[in-house]
């Protein structure tokens, strides 16, 4: 029983950062597009290109990232399946 | 498993070899002089047929094979199968043209759509597997508990996934009626019965296995022209990492285009017919008598002197066209009014963020890409037709990777179509524009007749200015390569491909109304002791009954193809995100509040767009009904209001109700559960 509130506890930690990583790329970055648009990345103007491809790379990694925490997890915690 | 999957990978990829090796010889016969219209004919028989012939092979009448194929697909085919079964009509048709008229701005829509995969992910994805039973209402029966839950998420589920299939129908009606030159109608049922192949035989197995095959045609379709694009305008094939100078380029030309006199003095003069249609419509209903007596008058001037006939006819046919009332009147003038102030705004630059000269002006822009990415990433983590397909995997885990690889597929055709808009917009500002009216390509004219494209020579100077072109979205990615030149056999493969992307995610929603109707309402309302068989027949004349009434909807083109589909994202998302996050992580949240919380958030949803759209609804007699949006919100990011109403209200009525039981067993069966998965 213990171990299953452990387990459930570290998801939700995990979960809740990579949220907040999330809402903090896609929302406070992009108000800011504007002011980014006066840096420049690869010839693109910075705010242009992080909608454009940036940000989807990001989001890529996030997801990579979470399934690779929740398969140790898993592995720790004796669940994996298959 | 590991044999099987390399088994399916073979089968894939000789598929598409043999799908090149057909592009190959169509560009060989064309060569040798083989009609354009031919090949449009030859790319629809081929790539239906090969549809049919999956979708033959996987035919199946077992319910579980039919509704979540048999939860055996590897995470990278349900990776490749969840992209086609996302990207639809809107995203191969209509993103890039959107792409290419708002330039910026329209990258909200490049960020939510793909943003919400992450909410998928994290929130979604896993738990839903491991509850591991066919539909979403299913979900939310088991989690709250009782049929009026049920219910509810059906209907949402049917709303949603209703006004999103018509939009993919649309498209289809779009790319049939040019490429292989059928009337529109007729087009959007011969579409229809590509998509019934499919889903009628096999449900979601053979639904699964034919996006598989669609994917690879679609994704072929969208990078082909870019790069080749790519290639003619800055010698690099890849056009993702090379437009960036093209972007810059773009740049230069608006410098130069915006401002140049002829450009000017057209949008004054758009100016002053907005004007003059802003003080008819005050006018009215004295105005449209006056301008009906005035076109009478020049008639019988006309028939009194030995003008020509043909001048006649051409006026009569005006006096017939007037609007017949005011009020009808006053709409077509509106709209007359509208476009025509539209026209008379000064150009957005392409990668300017949030366009306006003050912040005042500024302010809105943000405010609606902002709503405009809530909304999509909301509704993608809540779309039903998607969250089904996570059901489809074998384990947990391949659920939590197929969200990866539905990801990385999709984003291949999203990190291309910004490129596609900056090459088109090259294209045209440096190929069309200022250029003779007379001396316009033949492409123009051939999408002006089915009225995707129209000019308007304002000034008359016979020279085409900036403003006087009118682009619908919709037709960018499907004119590209007309209009680069390229040869007909890629206009062909882009069409084929729009159809894939149109049938794949039209053949997944049908699927998704259907056992919506014939798991949820019938199997688990209404007659649980149906036998399986009878279950099957049930969802299969559903199916053709939604499927007809959805082309008969197309038929009427009721608006563009995006539009639509950020109405379905708004409802959907208000509709079941809440009850479906709070379900998960909240154990608190209770049946009557989460009953609560998706009535209201849908409704909220419902009432903000039909508002803010709207102002009368002829078919019911409504009207007046119209008003100004809450914080400069669009109607197609209503359900930011609708979400967050949505969660307030389960919150409080959940604490405000007595938790019941049912919550306890079920989180702990789908936070964690032994191998295997189900309950």
């Amino acid at each position: 029983m213990k171990a299953r509130d452990l387990y459930w506890r570290k998801t939700r930690r995990l979960t809740l950062s990579l949220l907040v990583l999330w809402v903090f790329v896609t929302f406070v970055l992009n108000w800011f597009a504007r002011e980014l648009n006066h840096f420049q990345l690869f010839g693109f103007p910075l705010g242009f290109y992080l909608g454009a491809q940036g940000l989807l790379f990001i989001y890529l990694l996030i997801i990579w990232y979470y399934n690779h925490r929740m398969r140790k997890l898993d592995a720790e915690f004796g669940i994996e399946d298959q | 498993m590991f044999s099987s999957l390399t088994r399916l990978q073979r089968y894939y990829l000789y598929y598409t070899v043999c799908f090149l090796a057909f592009i190959g010889a169509l560009a060989v016969l064309e060569q040798h002089g083989m009609p354009p219209r031919w090949i449009g004919y030859a790319f629809l028989f081929f790539t239906i047929s090969m549809y049919a012939v999956i979708g033959i092979m996987s035919r199946t009448s077992d319910v579980s094979e039919y509704y979540v194929a048999g939860r055996r697909v590897p995470a990278f085919f349900n990776g490749m199968a969840t992209g086609a079964d996302w990207m639809s009509a809107a995203s191969f048709i209509g993103l890039a043209g959107t792409l290419y008229l708002s330039g910026h701005q329209g990258l909200a829509f490049v960020i939510g759509w793909t943003g919400g995969f992450v909410l998928v992910a994290l929130l979604l994805a896993p738990y839903l597997r491991r509850f591991g039973e066919y539909t979403i209402p299913d979900f939310l029966g088991a989690r709250y508990g009782g049929n009026a839950i049920r219910v509810i998420a059906v209907a949402a589920a049917i709303l949603a996934s209703f006004v999103y299939v018509v939009a993919q129908i649309y498209g289809v009606g779009v790319i049939t009626s040019r490429f292989v030159s059928l009337q529109f109608e007729i087009g959007v049922f011969v579409g229809l019965a590509g998509i019934l192949v499919c889903s009628f035989l096999g449900g979601m197995k053979a639904v699964t296995w034919t996006q598989v095959a669609q994917y690879v045609i679609l994704i072929i379709a969208y990078v082909t022209p870019v790069a080749i694009l790519s290639w003619n305008v800055t010698g690099n094939p890849v056009p993702q990492l090379v437009y960036g100078q093209v972007l810059q380029e773009v740049g230069r030309l608006e410098d130069k285009l915006f401002n140049m006199p002829a450009e000017i003095e057209v949008r004054q003069l758009y100016r002053e017919r907005a004007d003059l249609y802003a003080e008819k419509i005050m006018q009215l209903p004295s105005s449209l008598n006056l301008e009906r007596e005035q076109i009478s008058t020049r008639i019988n001037e006309l028939k009194a002197s030995d003008a020509q006939m043909k001048d006649i006819v051409a006026l009569e046919k005006q006096r017939r066209e007037l609007p017949h009332d005011p009020e009808q009147a006053k709409v077509r003038w509106e709209n007359a009014m509208y476009s025509a102030v539209d026209r008379s705004q000064p150009p957005v630059r392409h990668a300017e963020a949030f366009p306006g000269e003050t912040a005042e002006q500024q302010l809105p822009e943000r405010i609606n890409f902002l709503a405009l990415i809530f909304c999509l990433t909301i509704g993608t983590a809540a779309l039903p037709h998607v969250l089904t397909r996570y059901y489809t995997t074998p384990t947990v885990s391949q659920a939590r990777d197929s969200v990866f690889w539905s990801l990385l597929f999709i984003l291949l055709l999203y990190i291309t179509a910004p490129a596609y808009a900056v090459f088109a917009k090259y294209e045209v500002l440096s190929h069309l524009v200022e250029i003779p009216i007379a001396k316009l390509p033949s492409w123009v004219a051939a999408w002006t007749k089915i009225g995707l494209v129209s000019i308007e020579d304002i000034n008359r100077d016979g020279i085409l200015q900036l403003a006087e072109l009118a682009l619908n979205p919709d037709v960018i990615v499907l004119a590209t390569p007309e209009i680069a030149g390229m040869p007909y056999v890629v206009s062909g493969l882009v069409a084929a491909g729009g159809l894939a992307a149109a049938l794949s995610t039209a053949d997944g929603l049908l699927l998704t109304i259907t056992s919506s109707l014939s798991h949820d309402i019938y199997y688990r309302i209404i007659r649980p002791d149906a036998s399986t068989q009878f279950r099957l027949v049930i969802s299969k004349s559903m199916l053709l009954v939604v499927a007809v009434l959805a082309a008969t909807v197309a038929a009427q083109k009721p608006g563009t193809i995006l539009s639509m589909v950020s109405w379905a994202f708004s409802i959907a998302g208000s509709a079941f995100f809440p009850a479906l996050v709070l379900g998960i992580f909240w154990q608190r949240a209770t049946r009557a509040g989460a009953l609560a919380g998706m009535l209201v958030g849908m409704l909220l949803s419902i009432y903000y767009i039909l508002r803010v759209e709207f102002d009368s609804i002829p078919w019911l007699g409504i009207k007046g009904i119209g008003m100004a949006p809450w914080f400069h919100v669009h109607s197609t990011s209503a359900g930011v209001f609708g979400v967050f109403a949505g969660f307030l209200t389960i919150i409080v009525v959940s604490l405000m109700t007595r938790a019941d039981g049912e919550g306890g067993d079920f989180l702990q069966g789908i936070r964690r559960s032994g191998k295997d998965g189900g309950r």
